[in-house]
């Protein structure tokens, strides 16, 4: 350090620094070009179906090769279909699992939880799917979705014979897979919730379970509801695990127990596919909605979470 | 309530329970030194292994990592130790943002501007989709454990009149290396299990690839094929691939718990 010091000139310190310092910008501005690069290579691929199509794309039903017409809807319809029912499965569970981390569980049990549901987190979506379709599947066909449809079959959800892969079961990995990361945001957010705030609650009274709902819960509302969002920013745009068990047929019906289709799975399955040019830049401008829709989720929840309490919901490890 | 909050933990730690319980009752059924050793066999015939699959990945990776790591490492440089606070926050903003994108979107973007004008898949264009996922990752894990590293190393080097890129080199990246270790290993164990941006840039191969122009196997790709197949033999051959991957992925996972037990060295898992 001695050395390095007293053997380098002012001057050719000063440009040592300058060389560094712009080539750090120039990695950091990358983040940029990447933006750059995603949205407009998608809108280039997109150019011609937007042209053919219009704004019509979005709304129509119709997804046909053979006679080159393309329409949006039914893959938005399972895109959000799916994410809706993963949302209702994972946020309850999600949030009650942070509460019992933070606030219940005893001391020695909490670390290995947390390891736990960080490397549900790490699963590959592919080895996800591969589960679905060989086990999970299977016992849904066999033992929930019967004991739905007598129980719950008076509403048009749970109607209808299944196959195994639909809605329901895409809806139901994508909520194990958006699970392990609203969880571990929920959590920072709810460490992150001074203590004071749980004594003063206490001081005045309140049982344990007012304390949480009260000092605890709805102060963190906001930052709640940003890991929320975060998760749907997940779910939206999840492919592997989802392709392999929603059945891959574009339709829009109220029964859960039909096969759906979702943005990112179609593109999986008949990009390599899509010949001549217009097919192909249909599927681009699939692209481009998922793309959009996801970053709209994205900005909207990075936003909560980073007004949220600011540089408290950082990590504390 | 303090029950009901028990089995929702309960709830889910039980997927990943039984995950693993199916790959080691499957997938380590399956595996045999073959698996590592062969390449795939043809349809109808049995055994057969997916070496050029395992080798495919560790290509991948190690492309990727060229491309990621010196991006990555160096923005985050720049975003811990340099910038206006307006211009980071933006950066810091659309890299939290790219974290999000859809990985199946990587794979067209890559598809648009590496495979159309080469005329084909290739384990580069593979390599590269890899490589642009871990830029945002590797940048936010590397500025967070730089933040780490006291500000008293940092002025006691200016004190002894050293210059400031040196003080980054050779004080703040050293000290902090471990973390930044730790953020580039998880960075490659996620994009290790990506398959999606794989489907039409690095495409797969059953053979074995012997130029980075061609198309290359990758072992998320070979679970995906031989899971939607209908052949039994092959759906062991994707649990075997499966159970090779995740512990794959988990070893990196639980390996760099051990190596960081000190809190310097621990980036924020979120941003993962």
């Amino acid at each position: 350090m001695n050395e390095a010091g007293t053997t380098l000139k002012p001057a050719s310190r000063q440009f040592g620094d300058r060389v560094f310092r712009w080539l750090t910008l120039a990695m950091a501005l990358a983040i940029f070009v990447l933006v750059a690069l995603i949205g407009s290579e998608l809108a280039l691929g997109a150019r011609l179906s937007m042209h053919q199509f219009g704004w019509h794309f979005l709304v129509s039903n119709d997804w046909d090769p053979v006679n080159d017409f393309y329409g949006a809807l039914p893959f938005i319809f399972g895109t959000l279909v799916s994410s809706a029912i993963a949302l209702v499965i994972a946020v309850p569970i999600s949030i009650a699992t942070a509460v019992y981390l933070t606030e219940l569980a005893p001391q020695w049990l909490r670390q290995p939880l947390v390891i736990f549901i960080e490397l549900l987190a790490a699963v590959p979506s592919v080895i996800l799917g591969l589960w679905g379709i060989f086990v999970m599947v299977p016992w849904l066909h066999i033992h929930l979705f019967p004991w739905l449809r007598t129980t719950l079959g008076f509403l048009p959800f749970f109607q209808g014979t299944d196959y195994g892969p639909c809605m329901l079961a895409a809806g139901i990995i994508v909520a194990i897979m958006i699970i392990p990361i609203i969880t571990s945001v929920a959590r920072e957010i709810l460490r992150s919730v001074p203590g004071l705030q749980r004594e003063a609650a206490y001081a005045l009274g309140a049982t344990r379970w007012e304390v949480t709902r009260i000092a605890v819960l709805s102060y963190a509302k906001k930052g709640l509801f940003g890991a929320v969002i975060l998760g749907l920013g997940r779910a939206l745009g999840e492919t592997m695990a989802v392709t392999m068990v929603i059945g891959n047929a574009p339709q829009i019906v109220a029964s859960l127990f039909k096969p759906g289709y979702t943005l990112a799975s179609v593109i999986a399955n008949e990009f390599n596919e899509a010949t001549g040019q217009l097919y192909p830049s249909a599927l681009f401008e699939l692209g481009l909605v998922l793309l959009g829709v996801t970053v709209v989720v994205n900005i909207f929840a990075q936003l909560l979470l980073k007004t949220f309490a600011g540089p408290a919901v950082k990590p504390q490890h | 309530m303090q029950s009901l909050t028990f089995v929702c933990a309960l709830l889910v730690v039980l997927p990943l329970v039984m995950v693993f319980y199916h790959l080691l009752r499957e997938g380590f059924s399956s595996l045999n030194w073959n698996f590592f050793t062969q390449l795939p066999k043809a349809v109808g015939e049995k055994g057969g292994g997916m070496a050029n699959a395992i080798v495919g990945t560790f290509i991948l990776l190690i492309q990727a990592a060229l491309l990621g790591v010196p991006v990555g490492v160096l923005g985050g440089i720049y975003l811990s130790e340099y910038g206006g606070t307006k211009l980071n926050w933006w950066i810091r903003f659309a890299a939290d943002i790219l974290n999000g994108v859809p990985s199946i979107t990587w794979g067209i973007v890559v598809y648009a501007l590496m495979v159309i004008p080469m005329h084909g898949s290739s384990a580069l264009a593979g390599g590269v989709v890899l490589g642009m996922m871990m830029i945002p990752l590797v940048m936010r894990t590397t500025e967070e454990v730089l933040q780490l590293v006291p500000a008293g190393y940092r002025e006691a080097a200016y004190a002894l009149g050293i210059a400031k890129w040196k003080t980054i080199v050779k004080i703040v990246l050293r000290t902090a290396m471990k973390g930044i270790v730790t953020g580039v290993l998880l960075a490659l164990a996620r994009v290790a299990g990506e398959t999606a941006p794989l489907l039409f840039t690095a495409l797969g191969n059953l053979g074995w690839t012997h130029h980075l122009t061609e198309p290359i196997a990758a072992i998320p790709l070979q679970i995906f094929n031989y899971a939607i197949s209908p052949y039994d033999d092959w759906h062991r051959q994707a649990w075997a691939g499966a159970f090779v991957l995740l512990m794959l992925v988990l070893a990196v996972n639980v390996g760099v718990r051990f190596l960081t037990r000190d809190r310097l060295a621990k980036p924020n898992s979120r941003t993962l």
